[in-house]
Formats: C-alpha cells, structure tokens, sequence
C-alpha cells in the first residue's frame, strides 16, 4: 500500500488552480512556516458565486493535494455552500489522507473559510 | 534511478548476498550445538567475528553482535548507566543531535533519575573537545557522542574527545554506525570504551549490527537468555547476517581509501552544483564531513513535497521536515545547528553512494534546481519573501 492514494498523488503532481488572482476579493492564509504548512486562498466572488480561485501552498503532498482538491471542490459554487466545505469532504474526494495527515485537509477548510470570511468583511 | 539515501540504507553487495545464502544453505546448524554441522556454524560466527574485530583494531572478544545500531547504543548505554549509578555516578553527557536511539534511551534514564547534559553542536554542526571537559563532574559515569551525525554527515573529534574521557576516567561510547565502513576508525588510537555499528549502513544485512566493548567493562545485558555471546547477548545467533556483514565490513575496509576519495570528489561537484541555487545552505561543516553526504536547506519551500517530486525524476533522498518525521517539529538535528524551522523544513538530504557517477550528480543538480524552482512558484513564503515583505534568512 503506497503512502498516497492515485487521486492525492494526481493532485499533489498535477494541483489545478495554482496561482494567485490580481483582483481577488477575498484571500485566506492560514497556517505557519513553523509547524511546516501554509496555504494562501484567493477567491474571486460574483454574485454570491465563486467565480475563480486559486491557491499556493507551503507544504506536504497532502497539503498541496488538499488546497488542491478543495479550490475543485468550491470553484463555480455559490458562497454559502463553499462556507459548508469540511475537511472530511475534502479527504474523501481524495480517497482518503493517512490519519497523520489530516490536519492537511482541515487546513484547507480553514483557509477556504478565511478567504470567505475576508469577503464577508469588506462587503 | 539514482539512489541517494545510502544514509538511511545501502544495498547489499552482491559478496554479502552470496556470502549469505551459502551458510544458509551449507551451515544451517546452531553454534551451540555439539554436533559437527553446529560446530561448522560456529566457526563461521567466530570467523565473522575475527574479521569484524581486525577491521577497527578490537580484540575478537570484545566483539558482540546484535540485531542493529539501535540495539548496541541501548545496551552500551545501559551498560555505562548502570556501572555509573553502583557507584552513585549518575550524570551523563552526550549531545543535542544523537540518534533518537541514544537520545530516547537518555530520555528513559531520566525518568529513573539520571541527569542527562546535552552538549551544544553550534552552527558547523561539531562538538568541542573542551566543552567535554568542561560539562565533565565528579558524578559522570558516561559520555556519548557519535562518530558522525547521520543527517549532516560532520565528523566529530573523537579521539580528542576520547583521550579525554581517559583521563577523568569516565566511560565513552560512540555511535559509529555512520562512520564505519565509510572512515577510518580505531578504536584503540581513538580511545573509544564502546561503539555501536549496523550492518545495512556499510551493505550489509538489515538487522544486524556489533557492538565494541573495551576488556574489562561489565556489559549488563538487554536481553537474558541462554549464553549466546559470552552470556552477553542471548538468543541464536544470526550466523548467515553476521557473515554476510563481516564480508560486507572487510569489502568496505579494504577499500576504504580509494572509495573516500572517489565519492568526495563527486560530494562536492553536488555541494557546488547545489550552492547555486539561490537562498539555499549547506548544513554541516564542509571539511569534517561523510564522503558520502550532502545536506541543504532550501528556504520557502517543504521537504516531503522536493522528495516526492525527486521521486518521480528518479531520485532518492531524504530531508529533515517535519512532515517526513512524523512529528511537528523538523529534525532535531537541524535544529541543534541553529537553523529555524522555517527553513529546517525545507532540508534536502543526499547520500552518494560508491559507484556515482559525475553525469549522476549533475542530473541531480539539476533535477533538484527544477523541483526547488517549481515548489517555490506557487509557496506564499516565497512570494512574500521576494515582495520583501518577509527577510530572507539564507
């Protein structure tokens, strides 16, 4: 049994919305370079729906998996569905994380959480 | 494939394999036993034993062998601890970037009342033989340092440190299990009470390994059972390991001098190629260094990430993150050397191995140039260090 699953490794080699959007109304950090993970979201909302988003992240296979898959996962949606992304979503539609990499997938939550949060206050 | 974590482990050589599947099949006895076949047995231990003994200047019987490295520092250091605290010795000195296999054991020592110094190994990642003597006391029953650190390849002075263990009279053990097969070592020139050594580090056999304990030193065992080495070690003896790494051994020694040079030169063709890449370090001092190891720090970008991406272009290593450690805090060893986390994270570790070639070692330069570029392209540190809003540390 390998460390990662297909779809881990897939997002971890090929992670879709790299980059960052210029014009972003709402960016999420969350994380620390001491504990060895960062992720930076920024999102670009119309209308209460997603329009664009894009990541980068600090960190593990899981993490850049993780950002990765959830950016997937909210792209298109409206804002207060994006708002209900939980890490658990985010590790099944991975096949799974190893348990001691799960905070990775909570990371995400929290950045997608902090970006939405950022557009909320400057409304 | 390019195999760079000969740190972590080597491949057996292809002497070790054959010298092992013969006594499996020709000397399958049991050296405790009476009979011809069991005496056959034992004569090949005691000829791995001779061989093993000769190569690092012991005495055959100050040979014991066990199931690894791990092994050999826990009941060495066991060994020194309990002689010390007979005497009402309880203090130990060792250093802050041991292997978990002496740290662990000194943490377990504390908790039964031992007081552990850990000595400082500053930025070039070296023990200072007058910090020895100065941390020495009265009550210092032991003082442990390795031969060479296993993530940052330096060398330590060990006879220097040695001689002045001898002088004050207290014990010292050595985890050698980087340095043997890889340098010189001699354990009566170098003033060394006990060392610990393992077998898959020199290619030799997993899960086997010696330990050195000078005559006169009352081993304790770890483990009780029959008589097995001297009543030091029990348990049958692992005939077909412990011949395949004396082979393995006396390969590595007989060709110690001419290898050294060889995968030095290669060492720092990667250190040179590496130090171009900008915002990166090397850890460790350059000059009392493994031939075999080089280890970076390359700021803004993870561990795990390089590796597993190095992976997919062929390459093999390790790194010190925290990730690949299984903890939260990147290497203790890192660490020790006075590199923050932030950039411990981002540690490369690559073990050459004795038959690299040039062509290999710019590949690797090469590949690891990309990787670090591509990682650092989308990693928020790296945006926000370039912007300047955050200070580069390398």
């Amino acid at each position: 049994m390998a460390l990662y699953s297909e779809k881990v490794m897939d997002h971890f080699r090929n992670p879709r919305n790299v980059g960052v959007i210029e014009d972003a109304n709402g960016i999420g950090e969350v994380g620390n370079a001491k504990c060895g993970d960062i992720m930076k979201m920024y999102l670009k909302i119309e209308d209460e729906i997603i329009k664009d988003v894009k990541f980068e992240t600090f960190g593990c296979g899981s993490a850049i998996a993780s950002s990765s898959m959830a950016t997937e996962l909210i792209k298109g949606q409206p804002v207060e569905e994006a708002m209900k992304l939980t890490n658990k979503a985010v590790a099944e539609a991975l096949d799974g994380l190893p348990d001691y990499k799960m905070h990775c997938s909570v990371l995400a939550e929290e950045a997608i959480r902090s970006a939405i949060e950022d557009y909320k206050s400057r409304k | 494939m390019i195999y760079a974590d000969n740190a972590a482990t080597t491949k057996m050589s292809e002497a070790a394999i054959n010298t092992m599947v013969k006594v499996m099949n020709e000397n399958y006895g049991n050296p405790s036993s009476l009979y011809i076949l069991g005496q056959k047995a034992k004569e090949v231990l005691e000829e791995a034993r001779a061989k093993v003994a000769s190569v690092i200047n012991a005495d055959p019987k100050e040979i014991i062998f066990t199931s690894g490295g791990s092994e050999a520092d826990n009941q060495a250091i066991r060994t020194a601890a309990a002689l010390g605290a007979k005497r009402g010795k309880k203090h130990i000195i060792s250093t802050a970037f041991e292997h978990h296999a002496v740290l662990h054991t000194l943490n377990r020592l504390k908790e039964e009342g031992f007081e552990i110094t850990l000595l400082d190994v500053h930025e070039n990642g070296l023990v200072v033989p007058e910090e020895v003597e100065t941390a020495i006391r009265e009550d210092t029953c032991l003082v442990t340092v390795m031969f060479a650190n296993n993530e940052i390849g330096t060398i330590q002075p060990i006879r220097e440190i040695g001689e002045i263990c001898r002088k004050h009279g207290v014990l010292f053990h050595t985890d050698a299990v980087q340095a043997i097969g890889h340098i010189p070592v001699d354990v009566q020139a170098e003033n060394i009470d006990m060392l610990s050594a393992s077998g898959h580090k020199f290619h030799g056999p997993k899960g086997v390994g010696f330990l050195y304990v000078k005559k006169g030193i009352l081993i304790k065992n770890l483990i009780e059972g029959g008589a097995q080495e001297r009543g030091k070690r029990a348990g049958t003896e692992n005939v077909p390991g412990i011949a395949a790494m004396a082979v393995a051994l006396k390969d590595a020694y007989d060709n110690l001098d001419k290898n050294a040079e060889y995968v030095k030169a290669r060492r720092d063709r990667l250190i040179e190629g590496l130090k171009k890449i900008p915002h990166s370090a090397l850890n460790g001092d350059v000059t009392n260094r493994l031939p075999s190891n080089v280890n970076f720090c390359f700021e803004g970008i993870e561990g795990e990430s390089l590796l597993l991406l190095l992976d997919d272009k062929g390459i093999q290593a390790s790194s010190g993150s925290a990730c690949t450690s299984g903890s939260l805090d990147p290497s203790h060893v890192l660490l020790a050397i006075g590199r923050v986390h932030d950039v411990a994270h981002g540690s490369l570790r690559l073990s050459l191995g004795e038959d690299i070639t040039d062509a290999e070692v710019d590949e690797m330069i090469s590949k690891v140039t990309e990787v670090v570029e591509y990682l650092r392209s989308f990693s928020p540190i790296w945006r926000d260090l370039v912007a300047g809003k955050k200070e580069f540390i390398l």
